[in-house]
């Protein structure tokens, strides 16, 4: 099993790593869409099985299709990946990296001052996810919906238009013009 | 050791018997249609024709496999890979009779759902990848339809959780022991039927490929077995729907006299054969039609079967 978590974890670490180096935007999402498979396998590994199949239902499912759609759409190709290229300098990475060997560090850190004792793997059960979603954190859930509820409503209305109606005989009259003679044009 | 090998020989026998199935099933497809459109259909190759299945399969071997100069090479070669790959990953959680499955996950309906919802790769990947206006067409719809029925089909399926309290598939069917899940959740079936036909893009749903609009949808410009996975994948998604319908909704493996297996079987070509019969009986709807019956008809009608169930299942 531990064989299994490390490869896994390797697999993960790599994807990442060819999502941020990728020039070419569909490639790019394809290594984002492993890392994420991979994720839900971790997840499995640790018992999470739940978690596991969710995250492949709405990121890799879901998600990611929609990435990829919007990518397709606007037809990415050649040109994308020149301008990929020179943006992609080394003055670039060096704010990021900086951060991220921050985080690093304190993770070593973090890592030895513990008392070394591993992760037991245990399973969660579909109803542990749903008591502590319902219960503990149930602010959580609600701020969630209030926040989707407003996307949804935005979405709505961008979406809306008024259809064009060229001809005259599709055009909508108001209910009492109905019965009338038609209108002299 | 020797459970190990139980299961790699479970897995193995599983995989041949379903490509076979899948290979067959182009023979009965075109018998059926044949018989409902008055016409004889392919009989000439060895008995009632049932050679013309191996007749195919090695023309589909030996036609040139032709990638277009103008494609994405490493992508177009990997989409059919996928559709292939995650409907045959979906039968590892369907229990075909007790003892005989491969995996009995605890979550086993979200797997496949899980699954189901990856197989929408093959068609973006594979539209995309061409570099064809027309796959792309059929690679946008194919997305947005398989998005959008994927919900519906997770929706329609958790009424069903609810009475039975579990993920679990074998636990489904044993909950169905005095009365089977159509009964109870006649809606779940009928919208989860729709989805599933709307997920392996049949007719009439096939609007991704539909061949009077866009030559071939996403496919035109596979050849060759690359054709062939898109294909037998396509077939494969037709058992992997029925057999889960007879899952969830149809008892399963349950029946009297006959052994579980049987049953099973029985069930599941039943629900095959509806499948050509939909294709044989049913126009295909325009692209906004489709979509708009998704969300504003299926959508609201499994929400509220879902707020029924739940106010069923507290009492």
């Amino acid at each position: 099993m531990d064989i299994a978590f490390y490869v896994t974890a390797a697999v993960t670490i790599l994807a990442t790593l060819l999502v941020i180096t990728r020039h070419n935007p569909v490639h790019a999402l394809l290594y984002l869409n492993v890392s994420l498979l991979s994720h839900a396998m971790l997840f499995y590994l640790l018992g999470a099985s739940f978690a596991a199949l969710l995250e492949i239902i709405i990121y890799a499912g879901a998600i990611m299709v929609l990435f990829i759609f919007v990518i397709m759409l606007l037809n990415l190709g050649k040109e994308t990946a020149e301008q990929e290229r020179k943006w992609l300098k080394w003055q670039v990475w060096a704010g990021p990296s900086l951060l991220a060997a921050v985080l690093f560090v304190e993770l070593v850190i973090l890592v030895s001052s513990s008392d070394g004792t591993a992760y037991e793997p245990a399973e969660v059960t579909p109803r542990e996810v749903a008591l502590s979603l319902f219960q503990v954190y149930l602010i959580g859930v609600e701020l969630a919906a209030m926040l989707l509820m407003a996307a949804v409503v935005g979405a709505a209305h961008i979406g809306r238009h008024k259809r064009l109606v060229l001809h005259r005989f599709l055009k909508e009259e108001p209910e009492e013009n109905v019965h009338e003679e038609e209108p002299v044009l | 050791m020797n459970e190990v090998f139980k299961y790699i020989l479970m897995i193995v026998i599983l995989l041949f018997t379903l490509t076979s199935i899948a290979a067959w099933l182009i023979w009965l497809e075109r018998r059926l249609l044949a018989l409902w459109q008055d016409r004889y259909g392919p009989n000439r190759a060895g008995p009632f024709g049932l050679l013309i299945v191996a007749a195919d399969t090695i023309k589909l071997f030996f036609k040139e496999d032709w990638i277009p100069p103008f494609a994405e090479k490493a992508i177009f070669v990997i989409a059919p890979a996928i559709v292939a790959a995650a409907v045959l990953l979906s039968f590892v959680v369907v229990p075909f009779a007790p003892g005989i499955l491969v995996s009995d996950l605890n979550v086993g309906l979200l797997f496949f759902l899980a699954m189901s919802s990856l197989g929408v790769y093959s068609i973006v990947l594979g539209g995309w990848a061409s570099n064809n206006k027309y796959s792309l067409l059929g690679a946008l719809r194919g997305a947005s339809q398989m998005i959008s029925y994927e919900v519906f089909m997770g929706l329609s399926l958790m009424g069903v959780v609810m009475l039975s309290g579990s993920f679990r598939l074998t636990d489904i069917v044993m909950a169905q022991t005095d009365l089977w899940f159509v009964v109870t959740q006649p809606v779940g079936f009928v919208l989860f039927l729709t989805a599933g036909i709307a997920e392996t893009h049949r007719l009439p749903f096939d609007i991704p490929e539909a061949e009077s609009e866009l030559v071939a949808g996403f496919h035109s410009e596979y050849s060759g077995m690359k054709f062939g996975m898109f294909f037998i994948g396509e077939y494969l998604g037709i058992i992997l729907i029925s057999a889960m319908v007879v899952t969830i909704f149809f008892g399963g493996w349950l029946g009297p006299v006959l052994p579980p297996l049987v049953w099973f079987v029985l069930k599941t070509f039943v629900f095959i054969v509806l499948f050509i019969l939909l294709r044989a009986s049913l126009p295909r709807p325009r692209y906004d039609q489709l979509m708009e019956y998704g969300w504003k008809f299926i959508l609201p009608v499994a929400l509220l079967n879902l707020l029924v169930t739940g106010a069923f299942a507290l009492m």
